[in-house]
């Protein structure tokens, strides 16, 4: 039903590619992070919900059409249709139907609670499509609630210190998750440009944020240590951050449930709070589609693929030979 | 353990010395004396031997979590430390219970492990795991393997314990020395204030020389002032109190152990006496470069080849306390004079027998009658009085100045002989005045961000001169620039990156700037194979070209490495 070829996922029946690496005629997009939502495709179908933010992801001259989730088009016999994949706003799993053989494609997906987007929604299926980017066991993600305590106790000390709490988390889904998390009425909050210009799309998409104006240095600087600012990691070593003055910085991402990787990041705090599925997660989402065949992408293939084939399903890595290599964009995890 | 785990947490999650130290007072105040002190001897990195093997331990714990072994290996190679990967694969643990304490943990289940069959060994762990949550379990495995780092120096310790207790923090460095034991008691009374006990460890306060400013004549007659050698070596006091004997450096750290001819050499000065001078590596009366005097440094001994090969003097200047009476308000020439009697009274009671000369000094009086025994001679003592340099007139001195480099000195000292020893940096009575700095032109080639108030500039540095046609680091500089000049500086190397390592930027190779310093050192560290010491901006050379700049064989020569 699904193949990889060259240009990325292909249906041959119903002729689409879903998430492709290359320009292709039409592109099924489970979300707009720039791994998976890629310029230079003559056609896009997305989520209804997720067309704005990859709107302004491909630019305006992109064509997109967006289709309510549960809604299904029919290719040539091949029936498909977008479901929430609970990753991001407008994150969707894809399912493919052709002659009753269902497969799901599940993009990048988490089970968390997360206000800014629709929670996943288990697709029965046949063949599912799983993401792996956490895929090991040690990753078991605390409560969001807690994580985000432990945030405003965090921004409390810093302001005690005079000093601005910078919180780094990618620009499109992480930041406004964060901007919803963090504590209202406990100061002023900013976000960077790159944060700011998907936030319009939210409110369109109903999703509620508070308000939060563009973090010029001019607004950082005259809110002296008090305000708390959400900004894509790439602006670490940026000219921007080094004119905000004194600042502690945090980094909100699965990875930081590893001492070393935050370490590496130059011993900044680290918060644990993913968009992606832990592993208690992904083996639920995988019990919960009831396929019994499952082919695993991104991340620790082998160690989830070995695992499942322990417990008696049918897995493999799904072969992706010609993926280009993810580039430091900034927006996946 | 949760206080500990806090503790760690703290300190784990920033790289601020001034927040370190506060998290460990604030633990230090706190925490109950038995659980401080393992604490305390947790992190100056000693270990509990290890009772049980890694194998075993990742062995129940993939038991407990349910996952096959190949599995617990797969997660070890993704996050690289066992402790760590353990304490996250195992399952949930209880939360907000109450766990136990450090102390506990340590003499109930950790020193009793050794003793144990493996079945009971398994059974410890796994109930301590499961009482604890994961950054609890994590240091509990830490505690079992061993060796875990969380940046704490010896310094930052001593600070925080010393105002735990304050007391001052060479008080507190002396109390941490030798045998420590981790128990209540040894913690109150290391956390105790002040008393009788530390007295005989307290070094003075350094005396310190300001940069000479005024003209030779208008400081009167030369008679009046004893003029030395500006050694450049360790400024260090020497203690012997109550039949003992510490060595302070100027920074505070006690080195004895790293000279222990020093040492061994002061046990036969009276008791009650301190004395203040420049610790040198020394051979055929004259100084070694700086580079063999730190290979002494930092060090809990030297053995006796490293003795041999890199022989050490103390040249002693200054007499702090005579007798047990501090004697600093007595003027210089007094003090000076009383020091010449003791160092060689303390020669004369030192003595060597032939076959051990050089590495073993006895006590007279255990071999007065043996006739193989003879006194030392001056040249074989360590413990030396800094010569002074004879002037008639003020217009001989500029001259012998010129001399200092040749004789391994870096200037000279001008002391007033009615001059007490004060405290710190007070102006009038004590001058240096050194040699003229060395210069070389060199190219900027590599920028990093400051700290504090600097942190948001590029502020230091890295030059390099040529070899051949390729650019080579020489030396790191920090200060010497203007606040005006380094936005300069930073505008031109956010402007020419052309490479980003860390916080470290390459620039495009095109500033040069006129390098002040006091030395060459050959340095295996550096690709150049030279190390200058003290290097300082001096200024930016506009006129110059990079290609002007110098070349590693004129420092060679300069060096007289070449």
């Amino acid at each position: 039903m699904l193949a990889v070829t060259e240009a990325g996922l292909y249906c041959a029946r119903g002729d689409f590619h879903i998430d492709p690496w290359r320009p292709v005629d039409r592109a099924l997009i489970t979300h707009a992070h720039s791994d998976h939502a890629r310029p230079g495709s003559r056609a896009y179908l997305c989520s209804e919900v997720g067309a704005g933010v990859l709107q302004l992801r491909l630019g305006a001259s992109a064509s997109i059409r967006g289709i309510p989730y549960g809604v299904t088009l029919d290719f040539d016999g091949v029936c498909v249709s977008f479901h929430p994949a609970g990753h991001v706003l407008g994150s969707a799993q894809i399912r493919v139907e052709y002659r009753g053989e269902v497969w799901v494609v599940s993009g990048d997906y988490k089970l968390q609670p997360d206000p800014t987007c629709r929670p996943f929604e288990p697709v029965r299926c046949h063949t599912f499509i799983t993401e792996s980017t956490f895929g090991l066991p040690i990753y078991r993600w605390p409560q969001p609630s807690a994580v985000f305590a432990e945030m405003a106790e965090w921004w409390q000390a810093n302001q005690a210190a005079g000093r601005t709490s910078v919180l780094f988390g990618y620009s499109l889904g992480k930041a406004q998750r964060l901007l919803r998390g963090a504590p209202a009425n406990q100061g002023p909050i900013l976000v960077h440009p790159a944060v700011a210009q998907f936030l319009p799309a939210f409110c369109t998409a109903g999703v509620t944020l508070p308000e939060a104006p563009v973090a010029t240095v001019e607004r950082v600087r005259s809110a002296e240590g008090k305000a708390l600012v959400i900004a894509p990691p790439m602006t670490a070593d940026s000219t921007w951050m080094d004119a905000l003055g004194d600042v502690a910085t945090a980094f909100a991402s699965g990875w930081m449930m590893v001492r070393g990787f935050r370490r590496r990041r130059g011993g900044e705090r680290g918060f644990v709070l993913s968009d992606h599925a832990d592993w208690p997660g992904l083996l639920e989402a995988i019990r919960s589609t009831g396929a019994s065949r499952i082919l695993v992408t991104h991340g620790a293939t082998n160690p989830l693929v070995r695992w499942l084939r322990q417990q008696g399903w049918e897995a493999d890595s799904l072969v992706e030979e010609h993926r280009p290599p993810s580039t430091p964009s900034g927006d996946h995890e | 353990m949760r206080a500990f785990t806090d503790l760690f947490l703290r300190l784990d999650r920033t790289s601020r010395t001034q927040e370190k130290v506060a998290a460990l007072v604030d633990y230090f105040r706190s925490a109950p004396p038995a659980d401080a002190a393992w604490a305390l001897w947790f992190l100056s990195g000693q270990r509990w031997p290890r009772a049980v093997t890694t194998h075993e331990m990742r062995a129940w714990a993939a038991e407990l979590a349910d996952i096959p072994e190949w599995l617990v290996e797969e997660c070890y190679d993704h996050v690289g430390d066992l402790a760590e990967t353990l304490a996250l694969l195992l399952p949930p643990g209880p939360v907000g219970s109450v766990s136990p304490s450090l102390s506990t943990l340590v003499r109930e289940r950790l020193q009793p492990l050794a003793g144990r069959l493996p079945p009971a060994q398994r059974e410890v762990l796994r109930r301590t795991w499961m009482e604890l949550d994961v950054p609890q379990r994590f240091l509990w495995n830490k505690l079992i393997t061993g060796g875990f780092r969380v940046g704490v120096s010896r310094a930052l310790m001593v600070r925080a314990l010393a105002e735990v207790a304050g007391v001052e923090p060479a008080v507190m460095n002396h109390r941490l020395m030798g045998e420590w034991r981790p128990n209540s008691e040894s913690l109150i009374e290391l956390l105790s204030a002040a008393g009788p006990k530390d007295d005989p460890a307290r070094p003075y306060p350094f005396f310190l020389a300001s940069g000479l400013e005024s003209e030779l004549e208008k400081l009167g007659e030369p008679a009046a002032w004893q003029i030395e050698w500006k050694w450049d070596g360790i400024r260090a006091q020497v203690l012997k109190r109550s039949g003992q004997v510490l060595i302070w450096s100027r920074g505070e750290e006690l080195i004895t152990p790293a000279f222990p001819e020093i040492a061994a050499a002061a046990e036969s000065l009276p008791d009650g006496t301190v004395l203040d001078g420049e610790l040198l590596a020394w051979r055929d009366e004259a100084p070694l470069p700086f580079a063999c005097l730190q290979r002494r440094l930092n060090r809990k001994s030297a053995g006796t080849t490293l003795q041999v090969q890199v022989p050490i003097v103390y040249l002693a200047f200054d007499l702090l306390e005579s007798q047990g009476h501090d004697v600093r308000a007595r003027p210089l020439h007094d003090r000076r004079s009383t020091l010449l009697e003791l160092i060689e009274w303390a020669r004369q009671r030192q003595v060597t027998q032939p076959q051990t000369a050089s590495v073993a000094w006895i006590q007279a009086d255990l071999f007065a009658r043996d006739p193989s025994v003879r006194q030392v001679d001056a040249a074989s003592f360590p413990l030396r009085v800094s010569p002074v340099v004879e002037l008639a007139d003020w217009s001989q001195l500029p001259p012998r100045r010129a001399e200092a480099r040749s004789k391994g000195a870096e200037g000279v000292m001008l002391k007033r002989q009615d001059s007490m020893y004060g405290v710190g940096r007070q102006r009038g009575t004590w001058w240096k005045w050194k040699v003229d700095p060395y210069t070389c032109d060199a190219v900027l080639v590599a920028a990093q961000p400051g700290h504090g108030r600097r942190a948001s500039l590029f502020t230091d540095y890295t030059f390099a001169v040529w070899n051949g046609a390729e650019l080579v680091p020489v030396a790191k500089a920090y200060s010497g620039l203007t606040d005006a000049e380094i936005a300069e500086v930073d505008a031109f190397v956010r402007a020419n990156t052309t490479g980003r390592f860390g916080p470290v930027r390459t620039v495009h190779p095109e500033w040069v700037f006129e390098i002040a310093f006091e030395g060459i050192a050959e340095s295996g560290r550096h690709r150049s194979g030279l190390a200058l010491r003290f290097p300082r901006i001096a200024r930016r050379r506009q006129d110059k070209r990079p290609t002007d700049a110098d070349t590693v064989e004129t420092l060679r020569r300069l060096a007289g490495l070449a």
